[in-house]
């Protein structure tokens, strides 16, 4: 009997070793960097310590004998709504330590998820469906800000623009990954979100840790970020990219700034941010050159200066209380696209207090922001991308016919690749070599391989896409985008449904 | 504009329809007797619940003049009416509109037109030219005054449609005795909508006229752009927004009714891809700011104008069109028979291609042949 603290006794996961099966082969001992399982050389035989486990399944997937289970710990404290065992381990966690509480990933609790209570429409008999087998079906989606009117000379032959329109972003389905930075997630999972994104013709994120020397060459399917943190920022870096995405705040954390352990900054990352290997990386919660809507507007115009108005800028912003007004602001200072990441968005470290407790769900948000844009007429002047929770294309679906002109994807992309969300990304050890840059562990993720996962999944959620459309009687993405009929609510209120602006089923 | 309160809280008509319309290049005139007999051999492409019929050129005498077409509940809503258009125009004729009592057509609403010219001296705040004051009216009154509808507003046009089918409606109007040199009639099945006089098509605003049979599945969206620029749907049907289109994108926005096609149902984007650079950017362009005007789903629609008509189908050719040629007429009609029942011996007979706009303007005056 070894003496821990009691928090530790009080582990969510329990390892089930099927002994009549297990070969003693150690897989389960290397794979897991949480070392709950080891080798017992007194017994001589491999055992394991389930206070250790986070519950990311890699042990299990590996088992060449499959003979472990990893379950959720059966003994609960006794019964009380208010006193869950969530919050009886926080305690128990933070008298041991003094600190905050850490989580990665999304916000999990059971708040609403309206995507669950919204439904699609379909055709039936007075217009006909239309079989994306058989027909076009159009994806293709362009970011940016669109004229009122377009301005044509007419010539013999035909009409020819006057001048170009303002630069947007090319998509060929109306889905792009995520900001997630090198730093947070590693190299080979920076290779894979570009190649993946130039093999679709659609867009990856960098997130605040800069781009990669090799990663240059992906450029036309790159957003380029900038965070409050400006690392890796530089004149190349800006016009590196197809877009460039202020990145004002984070659905997971909003308010908050960011911290990268030193542990996570090796020589290549250290290159990349331009800060000392080694060295915690702390981005502020607020830039510190934007006070304001007006400092805002500087710097939207100092990058487009920069980038001699070549590309798009977008401007990113946690779904909050005033995320309408905010956005309009937004429109009006010049960004070309607004971007807002809803309260389920993931990340790779959040205080679990503001994760769970702080912004808005993004499909109130999404469809709130809609509305004002277009009451105040400015609707075409920046697109709007939301993220934070999206899952699944019928979610992209709902999201577009929210008002959505695109929805990027980031904890999806990561599942595609193995995650299975245990949530401990914080701790550099992820044991599916996605939020680490330790060299045993990021090996795990083959950037082919990575890139083919990533894009399946893209082109498998296109497919479905695809059919929702057909099934509705469209056959291209922008008779759906802020087309709310196609959307009825169920079992909501008459608030959510007004704010979402939809009808309830059955009328 | 602001959108309305509960603006997604609205009644989407659908419909299955019959289509036909006439054009004399050179103004000669058909007797209305004509499309009538035309929409009857369609008789089964309606439910009873709706037709009518536009025809340009029936006022030559007061060509200068805009007809305004009202159908009222009684006639304290067409006083009501009368005091608003009064206020804004000088009223030089008004009259109601010759009818004939016909078993079929219940519960008729008193119907009367007006030919107006707007005040010399309009308020200081009449901003805009002379269409959009014209506009605006018919959008107050259709919006503002209960118990009325503007259903008609063109100069030297008029639409005619009411609940009933389309040869009942024609008799009610006393059709037969018009003679016009561009005709459009519908025949209307819907689906989801009580029968209502203003929900027939054809649907009008200035001397713009839409016939359509079809379902717009982008309603949802088309009716949030035209709100975003200023215009609010009303009718509780689909049609409405083309008319609104129409008016947006060739009065405001300056499109040739051949663009505007393009906007309606563009051409694919692996088509799009393959034009020289210049006429791509030009389509690409359509189609990035023109994208919540798309008309997506099934449809064939006739658009008339004061210049002549156009016929168009949506890009995958979903509902029938049929157009065929005669001299100087061009008849087009959801059914060949329709047009045979009206014109035995046809020079040429074509289904127009998905999305392939049919534009017949009328021979330039003075000089026809």
């Amino acid at each position: 009997m070894h003496v821990k603290p009691i928090s530790q006794h009080f582990n969510d996961f329990v390892i089930e070793r099927e002994r009549a099966r297990c070969i003693n082969c150690e897989v389960c001992v290397r794979q897991c960097s949480y070392e709950a399982h080891f080798w017992d050389e007194a017994r001589q035989f491999v055992v394991h310590d389930s206070a250790r486990c986070v519950g990311c399944h890699r042990c299990a997937a590996m088992c060449p004998t499959s003979c472990l289970t990893i379950r959720k710990k059966p003994s609960d404290f006794r019964d009380n709504a208010l006193w869950t065992s969530t919050y009886i381990k926080h305690i128990f966690k933070q008298a041991d330590t003094g600190g905050v509480l850490l989580s990665g990933m999304g916000n999990p609790q059971p708040k609403p998820i309206y995507w669950d209570n919204m439904l699609l429409d379909a055709s039936q008999v007075t217009n006909p469906s239309i079989d994306p087998l058989r027909e076009p079906m159009e994806l293709r989606t362009f970011l940016g800000a669109k004229p009122d009117a377009v301005d044509f000379v007419h010539t013999p032959e035909g009409p020819r623009l006057k001048q170009p329109l303002p630069p947007q972003l090319q998509l060929e389905y109306p889905i792009m990954f995520a900001a997630m930075s090198f730093g947070a997630i590693n190299f080979n999972l920076h290779v894979a979100m570009a190649r993946a994104a130039t093999e679709l013709g659609i867009c990856y994120n960098t997130g605040e840790g800069g781009l990669h020397p090799d990663l240059y060459q992906y450029g036309a399917n790159t957003i380029v970020q900038v965070a409050s943190g400006r690392f890796g920022v530089h004149k190349d870096y800006l016009n590196a990219g197809a877009a460039v995405e202020i990145k004002v705040g984070q659905g997971a954390k909003p308010g908050i700034g960011g911290h990268l352990p030193g542990e996570k900054i090796d020589e290549e990352v250290s290159r990349t941010r331009m800060v000392p290997k080694g060295s915690d990386a702390i981005s502020p919660a607020p830039h510190h050159d934007i006070y304001s809507i007006e400092d805002l507007l500087q710097l939207i115009y100092a990058i487009k200066e920069s980038t001699r108005y070549r590309v798009p800028v977008a401007v990113k912003i946690a779904a909050v209380h005033n995320a309408p007004a905010i956005a309009s602001g937004i429109v009006r200072a010049g960004a070309d696209m607004v971007v807002i990441d809803g309260f389920r968005g993931g990340t790779g470290a959040a205080p679990t207090m503001i994760r769970d407790n702080v912004g808005i769900p993004i499909e109130l948000a999404l469809a709130s922001v809609d509305n004002r844009l277009r009451d105040e007429g400015i609707r075409n002047h920046a697109s709007l991308v939301v993220a934070g929770g999206v899952r699944c294309s019928a979610d992209v679906v709902k999201a577009i016919a929210l008002g959505a002109d695109a929805v990027y994807i980031g904890t999806a992309a990561l599942v595609a690749v193995g995650c299975t969300l245990c949530g401990r990304c914080y701790t550099g050890k992820c044991p599916w070599g996605i939020a680490t840059n330790a060299a045993q562990l990021k090996k795990r993720q083959n950037p082919d391989v990575a890139a083919q996962r990533m894009a399946n999944l893209v082109r498998a959620w296109g497919h479905e896409i695809q059919e929702m459309l057909g099934g509705m009687g469209l056959n291209s993405i922008e008779s759906l985008r802020g087309n709310r009929d196609k959307l009825r609510g169920v079992g909501m209120n008459e608030v959510e449904l007004s704010v979402l602006g939809i009808k309830h089923a059955g009328l | 504009m602001q959108a309305p309160r509960d603006f997604w809280h609205f009644e989407k008509d659908i419909s299955g329809c019959g289509v036909f319309g006439v054009i004399d290049r050179a103004r000669r005139l058909i007797p209305g007797s004509e499309p009538i007999a035309a929409m009857c051999t369609m008789h089964d492409r309606g439910n009873g619940l709706g037709g009518g019929f536009a025809a340009y050129g029936i006022y030559p005498d007061r060509a200068d003049w805009y007809a305004f077409h009202l159908m009222c509940d009684d006639r304290d809503a067409l006083e009501r009416a009368e005091s608003v258009i009064t206020q804004f125009h000088d009223v030089r004729h008004s009259e109601p509109i010759p009818t004939r009592k016909v078993a079929s057509v219940k519960n008729p609403p008193v119907v009367w037109r007006f030919f107006v010219t707007p005040k010399a001296n309009r308020p200081a705040w009449a901003t805009g030219d002379e269409a959009d004051y014209m506009v605006g009216t018919v959008m107050h009154i259709n919006t503002r005054v209960p118990g009325v509808f503007v259903f008609s507003s063109g100069k030297d046009m008029g639409a005619f449609k009411g609940v009933g089918f389309p040869e009942d409606i024609a008799d009610f109007f006393r059709l037969d005795e018009y003679h016009a040199h561009m005709w459009t009639g519908h025949n209307r099945f819907p689906t989801n909508t009580p029968g209502w006089w203003g929900g027939a098509h054809p649907f009008t605003l200035l001397d713009w006229a839409i016939v359509h049979n079809g379902e717009i599945s982008s309603y949802g969206i088309n009716k949030r752009y035209l709100c975003q620029h200023g215009y609010e749907c009303t009718l509780m049907t689909d049609t409405e927004v083309v008319a609104y289109l129409i008016d947006l994108l060739i009065r405001k926005h300056g499109l040739t009714k051949r663009e505007a096609s393009w906007v309606f149902a563009p051409p694919f984007w692996d088509e799009v891809d393959r034009m020289p650079e210049a006429e791509r950017e030009a389509f690409k362009a359509l189609r990035m700011v023109y994208g919540p005007a798309l008309l997506n789903g099934p449809f064939a629609i006739l658009v008339t104008d004061s210049k002549g008509m156009m016929g168009l189908n949506d890009r995958v050719k979903l509902r029938p069109l049929v157009v065929a040629e005669k001299g100087d007429r061009v008849f087009m009609s959801s059914e060949e028979s329709s047009i045979r029942e009206v014109c035995r011996d046809l020079d040429r007979v074509w289904a127009p291609k998905a999305g392939q706009p049919v534009i017949i303007d009328y021979l330039p005056q003075g000089g026809a042949e």
